[in-house]
């Protein structure tokens, strides 16, 4: 169970970007999240993933409250997230080759060993041709380094997906391989995703519910949100 | 931009012809930098390796018979006033004084980087205290704190490369912890803080290979200036000892002989520093070009 419990959030305490936020996750459950440009729902994914720590609120993670964030988290809590982020140029970085790039976070978290088995096989389901593998994320396109980027969240195996726009610059037939992917992964393993979007036919379609911005933070309606350029 | 527009509507293959030249004129003044620089570069590496093994020099051997000689065939750059040839001193002292730039701006751009990552990867009141610290030392003038650190030992290369070095990996940890803070921000950190990375993987993995291109770059830059210093220094008498030839004791034992209108014995070590810093800054310069983004991704296409 993943439970934000009045979350309030930002990059400056006094104009936070999310005010009063509450949404739950249970487990094996898609939810998708529909809001408009500049809400904040990007920021609610970022403290959801343990990489940004609200004001206020409380994150419940299988009903005990999270303490720490980032690096202060303890780090089977933080892989247990896999996340995937809008701008694939921006999430990888520039100097891996795609292989490197999936195998990160197997080198990081000790875990070498597995690399030669995990690393193509995952290749393969997210439909990445070896040849790829060998380049630079600068000599691919965005949707086939959007597919590294996917395969580096669920090389962890993790419990939670959050997929923060995660097919907003990709063309159709790319958004349709990618959801496939997750679904095939959640099919398998029975993780539970957030996947946050303003795309309401997508979301519809791929989420067991989807919710509005809304409903999820009542409070920052009348309240001046002010517009985070980016996110 | 609106120039060139009218031009190509009213003749379109003119001022293309005209584009193109000019692109073809930088580039063609831009390759010849680079080779030149990395010629004089080359020449002056291998004279500095190769000359002092060939031709030994007595550092302390005067022949007062032959003192202040002009430039001639027997001494191409003529003598010192007690007789020794200046062409192999300004060699010499141009060894020494390339090993004190060379080691200088090392150590400093390695103090740099390892302060400026530190303070930029871990932020909050780590980087704050960092910083104010920079800011003291660099309020103190670095020629003065130079001094200060070279006359606490006995005269000698290593005073000064410890000199030198303690007051220039200021600007070094700045420009690195800007570089850590602007690479922090980016999603790729959090995917790896996501994917379980510690502090330490992150830095090294991520943010250090990321600015290693400026702080290489920092460090080249360094080494005129840190050449110049080891000169300023064995000038102010504070360097090395007297007679050990470097291009600062050269230039400081020709004070005298130069009002009395010799003017090779300062001439030659003079130019001996200005041509190996320029033909360094020049070769930075290239490389400054091309770790420019923008650039690359040109030379990329």
């Amino acid at each position: 169970m993943l439970e934000l419990r009045a979350i309030t959030a930002g990059y400056d305490r006094r104009a936070p970007v999310v005010r009063d936020a509450s949404l739950t996750v249970a487990p094996g459950e898609a939810v998708g999240l529909l809001g408009p440009s500049g809400c904040g729902k990007s920021t609610l994914a970022r403290v959801a993933a343990l990489l940004h720590r609200p004001d206020a609120g409380t994150l419940l993670l299988d009903g005990t409250p999270v303490r720490h964030w980032r690096h202060r988290a303890p780090r089977a809590q933080r892989t247990a997230f896999g996340v995937v982020f809008q701008q694939p140029r921006l999430s990888a970085d520039p100097r891996l080759r795609l292989t490197d790039l999936i195998a990160e976070p197997l080198r990081a978290t000790g875990r070498r060993e597995e690399i030669p088995a995990r690393v193509p096989e995952l290749a393969d389901t997210v439909g990445l041709t070896p040849d790829l593998l060998t380049r630079r994320p600068h000599e691919v396109s965005d949707g086939q380094l959007q597919r590294a980027c996917l395969a580096r969240a669920l090389v962890l195996r993790p419990r939670w997906l959050i997929c923060d726009e995660m097919t907003a610059m990709l063309d159709a037939s790319t958004t349709a391989a990618l959801v496939a992917v997750v679904e095939d992964y959640r099919a398998a393993t029975g993780a539970g995703l957030l996947a946050v979007g303003h795309d309401r036919i997508l979301l519809d379609r791929w989420c067991d519910r989807t919710v509005h911005w809304d409903t999820v933070a009542p409070a920052g309606k009348e309240g001046a949100v002010p517009a985070t350029p980016g996110r | 931009m609106a120039d060139t527009t009218v031009e190509k509507t009213n003749a379109t293959g003119a001022a293309g012809a005209a584009w193109r030249g000019h692109g073809a004129a930088r580039r063609s003044t831009h390759t010849l930098r680079l080779r030149v620089s990395a010629a004089l570069v080359a020449v002056t590496a291998l004279a500095v390796l190769l000359v002092p093994p060939l031709v030994q020099l007595d550092q302390q051997a005067v022949d007062l018979s032959a003192k202040l000689l002009p430039p001639g065939w027997s001494h191409p750059f003529g003598t010192d006033d007690v007789g020794r040839d200046l062409l192999l001193r300004c060699v010499y002292g141009l060894r020494v004084s390339l090993l004190v730039g060379v080691v200088a701006a090392l150590t400093a751009t390695v103090i740099g980087t390892a302060v400026g990552a530190t303070a930029g990867a871990l932020g909050g009141w780590v980087d704050r205290a960092v910083m104010r610290l920079v800011d003291t030392v660099s309020s103190v003038p670095h020629l003065l704190l130079g001094i200060f650190i070279v006359a606490m030992f006995r005269p000698g290369v290593w005073p000064v490369v410890v000199s030198v070095a303690l007051t220039h990996w200021l600007s070094t940890a700045r420009i690195v912890r800007a570089e850590v803070l602007s690479l922090r921000s980016r999603p790729y950190i959090d995917a790896a803080v996501s994917g379980g990375a510690s502090r330490w993987r992150v830095a090294v993995r991520h943010l250090l290979p990321g600015v290693l291109p400026q702080a290489g770059l920092a460090a080249v830059l360094m080494i005129p200036h840190a050449m110049w210093h080891e000169s300023a220094l064995s000038f102010l008498g504070l360097g090395l000892p007297t007679h050990t030839a470097s291009l600062g004791t050269l230039i400081q034992g020709a004070r005298g002989s130069l009002l009395a209108g010799q003017w090779w014995p300062t001439l030659f070590p003079g130019l001996f520093l200005i041509i190996p810093t320029l033909a360094i800054a020049g070769l930075a310069g290239v490389w400054r070009e091309r770790i420019n983004p923008r650039r690359r991704s040109e030379l990329m296409l």
